[in-house]
């Protein structure tokens, strides 16, 4: 897993041109949307994002947890996923840290079914995230909601793997 | 700054653009359809400039569309009269046509026409109804229309649903990556998917349109500026204003009967649920108070209760609450999945979406006997619309991975696709009856 990691770490500064590492796999083409850049979850160590190599912004280390900003959700659920507590708790931090820089999330759901009621999963994904984060002590004056219920895929296809992609809270900053 | 890269980057128009037409093809048709025959109407000027559509074909095609009749095509027909004094009915009766129309135009003062009609049952051989209609070069598919529904009435008993028009809204997306762009409009076209028109533009979502029971307006959700809000446009002019934009959902606008009131879904309070705005005085009274989902409000006829969609019960299901407030009571028992309801225009069903086998289906259900009645054959269906005479609804499905319309009869047994050329089309809607003649 190491060295994986570390191959990771190699091509890291040219994900943001190829999308993603390869070896992370799992989430579907992460290609697809702006804000599915980084999905895989394999990207990160606290090694390497300790080690001085990236300058900019935590937000786009590929190796800090901050740069997975799309979480998924199960069909009809809007339950954050345990897998997903330590990337949220890594931004509740974060955000703690930096009182003025306020997030959006966004909630999104898949296709299926009526469009409104998508609508209101999409609201109850992006509040599970905003309960999760003011759980952690972030001021609700940096969360901003919004949901898109099916309007906006990130993935196009009719089947469950564009769903699970679909299905989905993102953070905005 | 961010007013000006708003500005710059907002694009929503509210302009009368004509759109590519909807082709409309009947994928199930009725078995025992009344074969009739719909006579070429003659154009009778000798000036002035001939008729801009064949008012005979028109009506021949709203007819066949329907399902409930088989027109006779033009080259099969012995004989082409246009008045009745040029009726042989034998000629009709050999060729097995139970009803015959013919007609014909005639120049009406200055941009006017004067269009006469004839319906005949050919084995009696006698006139069942005839009118004189005056109308213009730009009301005249509209005239072919009230024809067609005169027919309809005349032969069927129920009143025709031809001279309606749908909206919906469609999705045209380019580019990949970064560099990916959506296009959504609002979009207007006569019931034959002749004349779409485009009347909002955006690159945001547009969701949810829903006619005002006159016809002349339709309320709307948007998402321009990066926050969904309702607003209300008039259809002929284009003029429209904002009626709510609360922090969280406003969506899901549903008129009122008596069009004085929307139903509504806003989260302002922290979850989604259902209110009715006075429109004039723009006041807010709650019907819903749950913290569940609850949403899409649909009014019976007599304007005294709603339905709605709620996952009160762990799953959606639809509710029905008096417009007064008070305890919803359940409706759907059935299935695993119920949305999305509305009422027929009688009253007597609720159309909706349910989940069948994993797929969404749409279907009727009568709340008496509580027999649900599935109606489409697709995956993922959704969006019913009830034609105002109750014998069609419309819905949203897919076709080859791209959205397309498709309609069915309330009985199930005629279907029918509509397609666009390019791009996703979803959310159709169903217009009232139109009163006046057309404004465009």
């Amino acid at each position: 897993m190491k060295s994986k990691s570390l191959a990771c770490l190699a091509v890291a500064i040219v994900v943001l041109l190829v999308g993603g590492c390869a070896s992370t796999g799992g989430e579907g083409d992460p290609g697809a949307s702006v804000e599915d850049y980084g999905s895989g979850t394999g990207a990160y160590t606290s090694g390497a994002s300790q080690g001085g190599a990236w300058t900019g912004s935590a937000l786009e280390d590929p190796n800090s947890p901050l740069y997975t900003k799309t979480i998924y959700f199960d069909f009809d659920q809007s339950t954050v996923r345990s897998d997903y507590i330590e990337i949220l708790s890594a931004h509740a931090s974060y955000l703690i840290s930096s009182p003025s820089t306020t997030v959006l999330i966004e909630g999104h759901g898949d296709e299926r079914g009526s469009r409104e009621y998508n609508i209101g999963l999409g609201e109850s994904r992006a509040n599970a995230i905003r309960n999760f984060l003011e759980a952690e002590g972030v001021s609700p004056s940096q969360i901003n909601t919004i949901s898109y219920g099916e309007e906006r895929p990130a993935a196009f296809g009719n089947d469950e793997a564009s769903w699970s992609e679909n299905r989905r809270g993102v953070l905005v900053y | 700054m961010k007013k000006l890269l708003t500005l710059i980057l907002l694009f929503v128009v509210a302009l009368q653009t004509k759109a590519a037409p909807l082709t409309i093809e009947i994928t199930q048709g009725l078995e025992g359809a009344l074969p009739i025959a719909v006579v070429p109407f003659a154009w009778r000027g000798d000036q002035g400039a001939p008729p801009p559509h064949e008012v005979g074909g028109i009506v021949a095609a709203d007819l066949g569309r329907s399902g409930r009749f088989k027109p006779l095509p033009t080259q099969d027909m012995l004989s082409k009269p246009s008045r009745g004094d040029q009726v042989d009915f034998r000629d009709w009766r050999a060729l097995n046509v139970d009803n015959l129309v013919i007609g014909e135009i005639s120049p009406n003062g200055p941009g006017g026409y004067l269009v006469k009609f004839h319906l005949y049952d050919v084995f009696r051989g006698e006139q069942l109804t005839g009118y004189s209609i005056p109308t213009t070069a730009r009301d005249l598919r509209a005239t072919a229309h009230h024809i067609a529904d005169i027919v309809y009435e005349t032969l069927t008993g129920q009143p025709g649903a031809f001279a309606t028009r749908i909206a919906y809204v469609t999705s045209i997306r380019g580019g990949t990556g970064k560099d990916r762009t959506e296009q959504v409009e609002l979009r207007i076209a006569d019931a034959d998917g002749y004349g779409a028109q485009s009347i909002v533009s955006s690159k945001e979502p547009i969701m949810s349109p829903a006619w005002s029971p006159d016809g002349r307006k339709i309320a709307y959700v948007s998402f321009e500026n990066a926050q969904p809000s309702i607003w209300v446009q008039e259809v002929f002019t284009g003029k429209r204003e904002k009626l709510t934009s609360f922090k969280g959902i406003n969506g899901a606008p549903a008129w009122s009967p008596d069009g004085r009131s929307l139903a509504l879904t806003l989260s302002k309070d922290g979850n989604p649920d259902i209110f009715v705005m006075d429109v004039a005085r723009r006041s807010l009274r709650p019907i819903t108070r749950h913290r569940a989902i609850d949403t899409e409000p649909a009014w019976s006829p007599d304007g005294r209760s709603l339905v709605f969609t709620s996952d009160r019960g762990g799953a959606p299901q639809i509710y029905q609450v008096s417009v007064n407030g008070g305890e919803p009571s359940r409706v759907t028992f059935e299935g695993p999945y119920n949305a999305r309801a509305s009422f027929s225009p009688d009253g007597r069903l609720l159309g909706m979406v349910t989940r069948v086998d994993g797929n969404y289906r749409i279907a009727t259900l009568d709340p008496t006997t509580r027999d649900l009645r599935v109606l489409s054959t697709g995956r993922l269906d959704e969006s019913p619309s009830f034609a105002p005479n109750g014998s069609m609804i419309i819905y949203a499905t897919q076709a080859s991975g791209k959205g397309v319309l498709a309609a069915v009869s309330t009985d199930g047994r005629v279907q029918q696709r509509l397609r666009l050329q390019e791009g996703d089309v979803r959310e159709p809607v169903w217009s009232p009856y139109l009163k006046n003649e057309r404004n465009r």
